[in-house]
């Protein structure tokens, strides 16, 4: 299956500033990948790279095939709802619908129409009026009704109150499935994210620190607890992740490929979002930036 | 996209097309009465042979209204430009929906492209009308008007004709890159406004003046050229120039000074000068109770004349109007044209 997205030694500097450095990445096709990162880790400048809202500052970054925002062609291929979803607060919802026919050659407008209509969204209402999740949700239609092959959601739900929240996370997927999109959605809170997505990537301090399948992320990290020892260690296909030592303990997460032979272990699973924090705790302990491309796992299979 | 962009111009499209409605409707109604006015005057006046008292009279008589609609005109272009020029992109980064609408399926350079074009006319087409409405009501004052009023001048000149057009392509264009420039919509405006007007100063005071060279000439002094003419009792008498030069009428006079014989000029810059010539004996003495003050004034301006007394003027001629509309519209073209070619850069290269 052909990346939906590549990007290589992709980075974008704002001033001295790197807000995103060496992002070597490739999606796959119909995922629903989670961009996770704390705040300021580069995942809006990640997404806008791909919407092709920026330009970048070096590496290069394919989408679908096209250089980002390159022509009518690759805009229409994909579709951006941009953080805090902003829409025209005095354009009324049906003006929006107008808007989004009036520039899109592959609008549909019956999917945005019935979107609307589901969602309980008063066409003559102005936007300006709309609460948070309406609003996400009219960004949302602007973003599907022009049929895109990939959408990027950034940090879509941030605003939204639970409830809320998972209502757009369940349309979302149900379009998903009904569209055969791929999307890329943001968020700094995996919870957001941990039931929708197949595909993660944890970007933080501006480097991707590991990308891959949730199911082979999940298969492959495990922490370990024994007797207190000196790292190092291990064997050679076990890459340490954050080690905690105790008195007598330590405590290990690692990246392995193979199962777990030694015996003085106790080998425990991790859940998503404890593997999220290992790789976002990692990058706290170190401040090292070195390790950025060592741990991009691939999900082509 | 045009709906979009109209859709987005629609409020302050109509409210600057109500303001053109009532002043075209104000011109109209009263336009007719004053056209009316001014050729019963005039056939009168002709008929004594001195039209000069008329024009003072029906000027005057005129002079708000005509200041009025002339400020209008001259303030319009700055108004769209402040109003939608600045806001065109900055309300866009503001509320974040430029990322909303550069994701549709139009490249950002169309949508500035369109923008621009749709905008920057509306504003072209508000000040044409408005100019247009103006220098047809106007037409009778802009006949008789004072020096310093007439269409040469530079408070007239910016709101007659089609300069007006250029400036309000401008004056939009400069709202649009400094608001593209500062990103924030209320201190881009109060730059636009502070940088046009700057511009509108220099333009007529320090450009202007130069678009083609002056006419120099060296006149007699007479009733046109002359404002006040005092003779005291004793010293020496004074003499103010007016800013105008005999036998060209409505002409922009840049200068205007007072020579002595020598051909040396004696006043200080001013036009105002005092003329070493004698009040006790001569021409210019008084006379007491013998004859009326007009003739003694005429004869002692003639004696002044004799001696070699004249006026330098440099101006540009009345017939110069059109030719000097059109240069300075074509200055405003390019400006415009540079500022737009900007703009279509920025939003090509600078994202978001």
């Amino acid at each position: 299956m052909t990346p939906i997205l590549q990007s290589q030694e992709l980075g974008k500097k704002y001033g001295r500033r790197w807000a995103l450095r060496d992002c070597t990445l490739e999606i796959p096709a119909g995922r629903v990948v989670g961009l996770v990162g704390p705040n300021g880790a580069g995942k809006s400048t990640f997404l806008k790279l791909a919407a092709g809202q920026l330009a970048p500052t070096s590496g290069g970054i394919t989408v679908l095939g096209g250089r980002p925002a390159d022509g009518p062609a690759q805009l229409a291929k994909i579709g951006f709802v941009a953080q805090d979803t902003p829409v025209y607060p005095r354009l009324t919802v049906a003006d929006h619908l107008r808007l989004g026919a009036g520039l899109n050659p592959g609008w549909d407008a019956g999917l945005a129409r019935q979107r609307i209509e589901r969602l309980g969204l008063d066409p003559a209402q102005r936007a300006g009026g709309l609460s948070g999740g309406q609003r996400a949700q009219l960004a949302l239609t602007m973003g599907l009704a022009k049929r895109p092959r990939l959408l990027l959601l950034d940090e879509p739900v941030a605003s939204l109150d639970p409830l809320a929240r998972r209502e757009f996370l369940q349309g979302l997927m149900e379009a998903v499935v009904e569209y055969e999109l791929s999307v890329v959605l943001s968020s700094h809170l995996l919870s957001d994210l941990e039931r929708a997505c197949d595909h993660l990537i944890v970007l933080t301090g501006s480097r991707v620190r590991v990308a891959g399948e949730v199911e082979r992320l999940l298969a492959t990290h495990h922490r370990l607890s024994g007797p207190r020892r000196e790292p190092g260690r291990l064997p050679a296909d076990q890459h340490v992740i954050t080690a905690r030592h105790a008195d007598r303990q330590s405590t290990v997460i690692v990246r392995a490929d193979g199962p777990i032979l030694d015996p003085s272990w106790s080998v425990s699973h991790l859940t998503l979002e404890d593997l999220v924090l290992a790789y976002m705790d990692r990058q706290a302990d170190q401040h090292t930036d070195e390790p950025a491309r060592a741990i991009t796992l691939e999900g082509r299979r | 996209m045009i709906w979009l962009t109209w859709r987005q111009l629609r409020g302050g499209a109509a409210m600057v097309s109500g303001a053109l409605v009532v002043l075209a409707a104000a011109l109209a109604l009263t336009g007719p009465g004053l056209a009316a006015g001014y050729a019963e005057g005039i056939t009168g006046c002709l008929r004594d042979g001195d039209c000069t008292r008329f024009f003072d009279r029906f000027f005057d008589e005129y002079q708000t209204p005509f200041l009025g609609v002339t400020v209008i005109v001259l303030v319009l272009p700055a108004v769209t430009g402040l109003f939608w020029g600045a806001p065109l992109i900055t309300h866009e980064l503001e509320a974040g929906t430029h990322l909303l609408v550069w994701n549709q399926t139009i490249t950002r350079t169309r949508w500035l492209a369109v923008k621009l074009g749709i905008t920057g006319l509306a504003a072209m087409a508000a000040a044409g009308i408005a100019s247009l409405a103006v220098t047809w009501w106007s037409g009778p004052l802009d006949r008789s008007a004072e020096p310093g009023f007439t269409m040469m001048d530079p408070l007239v000149f910016g709101a007659r004709g089609i300069a007006p057009v250029g400036y309000a392509a401008f004056a939009f264009i400069l709202g649009v890159t400094v608001g593209i420039l500062v990103r924030r919509t209320l201190p881009a405006m109060a730059l636009t406004l502070v940088v046009f007007a700057a511009i509108q100063i220099a333009m007529p005071s320090l450009v202007r003046p130069h678009l083609m060279p002056p006419v120099r000439s060296v006149v007699e002094l007479g009733p046109v050229n002359i404002d006040q003419f005092l003779v005291p009792d004793d010293g020496s008498p004074r003499m103010l120039l007016e800013s105008a030069v005999p036998g060209q009428t409505g002409a922009w006079v840049l200068s205007s000074r007072l020579l002595d014989p020598a051909g040396r000029p004696i006043d200080d810059g001013t036009g105002e000068a005092a003329l070493p010539i004698s009040v006790a004996s001569g021409a210019c003495a008084r006379q007491e109770g013998a004859g009326s003050p007009k003739g003694h004034m005429e004869t002692c301006v003639a004696e002044i004349n004799r001696l070699g007394y004249r006026q330098a003027a440099t101006y540009h001629p009345f017939e110069r109007f059109w030719a000097f509309q059109w240069i300075e519209t074509g200055v405003y073209a390019l400006l415009t044209l540079a500022l737009t070619g900007l703009c279509l850069r920025w939003v090509r290269r600078r994202l978001s």
